[in-house]
């Protein structure tokens, strides 16, 4: 350890350089794709959750506690090695004909995070007291009519800070793909270290990226608290 | 393909599943899952008490340099984490290290870093009217910390630490990646062993999880409504 000679000059030019870059983007890809795509799914998993007709309530709410009580890894082979048997062959045709690793991996990422963003959405709806729909109700608001302009843009406020925490561990799950051969940013920093034998170098880069990423993204929930949460309530 | 499901291949193995090649060889599956989520989360308690412990502390360069390392941890994959510790502590000890406690080193390393973060909103949660009341009547700083806010504060993050223990359940899953034969490792082995049953064998270590998952999420739940009603009287 002591005698190891460090080059700094593999990582931030040439070859490996470019490795790691498209692993950057194809993380960015990854997440933006299943973020997109789990927030869809995760506010529809929250209405069936609060519904009225009760199967369809009992459905969404298995439906989160199996696919919270699941490791995302397990959920990545599963639809990566076995949900050939489980899908209709239509399904399984036009995803062989998509980048199959990659679809797998938005797949698992998307149900996987749709589950915690529909619990989040739902703690959002029922933090706001229920005397606000009495009294929506009873000037004159209809149900629909009360939800869209009084209940949903105040719960939305509140629940953007927990979705952005969502979207920081979608982020940092992503990095789960590299296990099907998604070559995105950990892949690529694996990639240059039995290329390279440059572990530290590696994956020093691959770190600092991520804690890019993260930081970003924690600032902007920072800032989001400070300038638009803070002013509403008031201290 | 349109055979269905066949899950012989689990009924034929599942010894293997369950517990590895134990007791002939080293334990495995379920077993091992069970033992490094039990050991890193023991350290994780400790390692979690010191950071959190650290960021409270009325020293501001004691306090950034703990919140530094805190959310440099938890600004990271886990799985980066893993491949840090898998490659940094053989180098470190300068001779090869059972994957085994790369593993559980990086989970504890990750798990602290949220744990203290328990610790702190335990300790924030207590008011500030202990503190002053016990240092009034003689104690220390320390002694009021460790007499009177943290064993407050303790109890009420069990139902938080439970949790914690569904999340590092969840997490043995990536010690996978550096051969380490726990369940996920062993659903795999059996796949590239026998290539027809995947579905089968993914669903079925899914449903396992979630068996050991759910009771522990159920036992946090019952743990918060006993300790809120304790706490109304």
């Amino acid at each position: 350890m002591l005698n190891y000679k460090f080059d700094w000059a593999i990582v931030t030019s040439g070859k490996y350089y470019e490795w790691l870059v498209s692993g950057l983007y194809v993380t960015l890809k990854l997440s933006a794709v299943s973020i997109a795509l789990s927030f869809l799914l995760g506010l529809i998993i929250a209405m069936m959750r609060m519904s009225q007709v009760r199967p369809v309530r009992w459905f969404a709410h298995g439906y989160l506690e199996f696919f919270r009580n699941t490791p995302l890894l397990v959920q990545i082979f599963f639809w990566y090695f076995g949900s050939y048997k489980v899908l209709p062959q239509s399904v399984n045709d036009w995803l062989v004909r998509q980048d199959f690793e990659f679809a797998a991996a938005v797949i698992a990422l998307t149900i996987y995070t749709s589950a915690f963003i529909a619990e989040d959405i739902r703690s959002g709806v029922r933090s706001i007291p229920k005397e606000q729909m009495e009294a929506a109700r009873s000037s004159g608001f209809s149900y629909v009519g009360s939800m869209r302009y009084i209940i949903l843009p105040q719960a939305v406020r509140l629940t953007i800070p927990p979705l952005i925490n969502q979207f920081l561990n979608l982020m940092k799950n992503s990095s789960l793909a590299m296990t099907i051969g998604v070559m995105e940013l950990t892949y690529q920093a694996r990639q240059v270290e039995s290329y390279t034998f440059k572990g530290f170098e590696a994956f020093t880069a691959a770190t600092l990226v991520y804690l890019v990423l993260s930081f970003l993204i924690t600032g902007l929930m920072t800032l989001y608290n400070k300038k638009v949460l803070q002013p509403i309530k008031g201290h | 393909m349109e055979s269905g499901l066949d899950f012989k291949v689990i009924w034929e193995n599942l010894s293997y599943f369950f517990i590895g090649r134990y007791p002939k060889g080293p334990l495995g599956g379920v077993g091992l899952t069970l033992y490094l989520a039990a050991v890193s989360l023991l350290l994780s308690f400790l390692g979690g008490l010191v950071l959190g412990l650290l960021s409270v502390s009325r020293h501001k360069y004691v306090r950034w340099c703990s919140e530094g390392i805190i959310q440099s941890i938890r600004g990271m994959p886990l799985l980066m984490v893993i491949f840090w510790m898998y490659f940094l502590m053989p180098a470190l000890a300068g001779r090869p290290l059972p994957e085994a406690w790369t593993v559980i080193a990086a989970l504890t390393l990750f798990t602290s870093s949220y744990m203290s973060q328990i610790v702190r909103a335990g300790i924030e949660g207590i008011p500030r009217g202990q503190m002053e009341a016990a240092i009034s009547t003689g104690l220390s700083h320390g002694q009021a910390m460790f007499h009177i806010i943290l064993p407050q504060a303790l109890r009420n993050m069990i139902p938080s630490f439970v949790n914690q223990f569904v999340s590092m359940i969840k997490d043995t899953s990536l010690a996978f990646i550096v051969g380490v034969s726990e369940l996920t490792h062993v659903a795999t082995q059996m796949n590239n062993r026998t290539m027809l049953y995947p579905t089968e064998i993914f669903l079925f270590i899914a449903v396992i999880y979630f068996i050991m998952c759910f009771a522990f999420t159920e036992l946090s739940r019952w743990l918060e409504r006993r300790l809120a009603w304790r706490k109304s009287i």
